[in-house]
């Protein structure tokens, strides 16, 4: 089940470069379990105490999944993965 | 060093005087690698607030979705502070996330929404650490040549 992720300029330090990597899971929670085992240290700068961080948003192909159901989103075959640091500051 | 047109850095000025006293943010695009800024994005602040500032999740999602097919990144992202100066806050060093951007700082704290000064500085910001550096307006007209 490969989902497509696109990375941004911040965090593709792990993943050599790359601005896409595939990954797999049935939920977020697993697709980002995935991508740590591939890219080791993804998960610490999206995941805090088991939830999405507060300043990264994830997008489901168009949706922010903390309007579908947050780290246990169910994805599928052919979905479109975007994580994007929040743009933001006092 | 910053090179920023003229237009462009009069614009940023503007959208920070018309939302004194929120905070006013924005990118301005440029195309990938060239330290250029050409196109200029006012973005809604969804905080709306006098200290914050966040780009609304579907407008941040469809303004990457844009600056990836124009094979754009942001050269600029702008914010105003409206009652301190035009300095990185703790959480702009916080949650800065473009290690490649000039982050403008414009403060409105003298001027407001009026037509008095403003200051304007830029900076830095990679892995917790700021550094300012010089602002140079060019030409609104041509691009700016080299230095000598």
């Amino acid at each position: 089940m490969a989902i497509e992720v696109r990375i941004p300029t911040i965090l593709r330090p792990y993943t050599d470069g790359a601005k896409i990597v595939e990954g797999e899971g049935a939920t977020l929670a697993a697709l980002i379990d995935d991508l740590d085992a591939r890219h080791a240290g993804l998960r610490d700068r999206l995941v805090e105490d088991g939830a999405l961080r507060r300043f990264i948003n994830v997008y489901l192909n168009d949706e922010d999944v903390r309007f579908l159901g947050g780290i246990d989103t169910p994805l599928g075959d052919g979905d479109s993965v975007t994580i994007l640091p929040a743009v933001a500051g006092g | 060093m910053l090179r920023i047109p003229a237009d462009l850095l009069d614009a940023v000025i503007a959208h920070a005087r018309a939302d004194h006293p929120d905070e006013a943010c924005g990118v301005i695009a440029g195309p990938e690698g060239a330290d250029t800024p050409t196109r200029f994005i006012p973005m809604v602040n969804a905080a709306r607030s006098p200290t914050f500032y966040e780009f609304d999740s579907r407008d941040l999602l469809a303004l990457y979705r844009d600056m990836d097919d124009r094979g754009e990144e942001p050269v600029v992202i702008y914010h105003s502070h409206t009652a301190t100066e035009a300095y990185p806050s703790r959480t702009d060093i916080a949650y800065a996330s473009e290690p490649h951007a000039h982050y403008l700082l414009v403060s409105t704290r003298e001027c407001g929404s009026g037509d008095g000064p403003v200051e304007v500085r830029s900076f830095r910001i990679v892995d917790g650490e700021v550094s300012e550096e010089p602002v140079e307006v060019t030409s609104a007209d041509a691009p700016s040549p080299d230095a000598p």
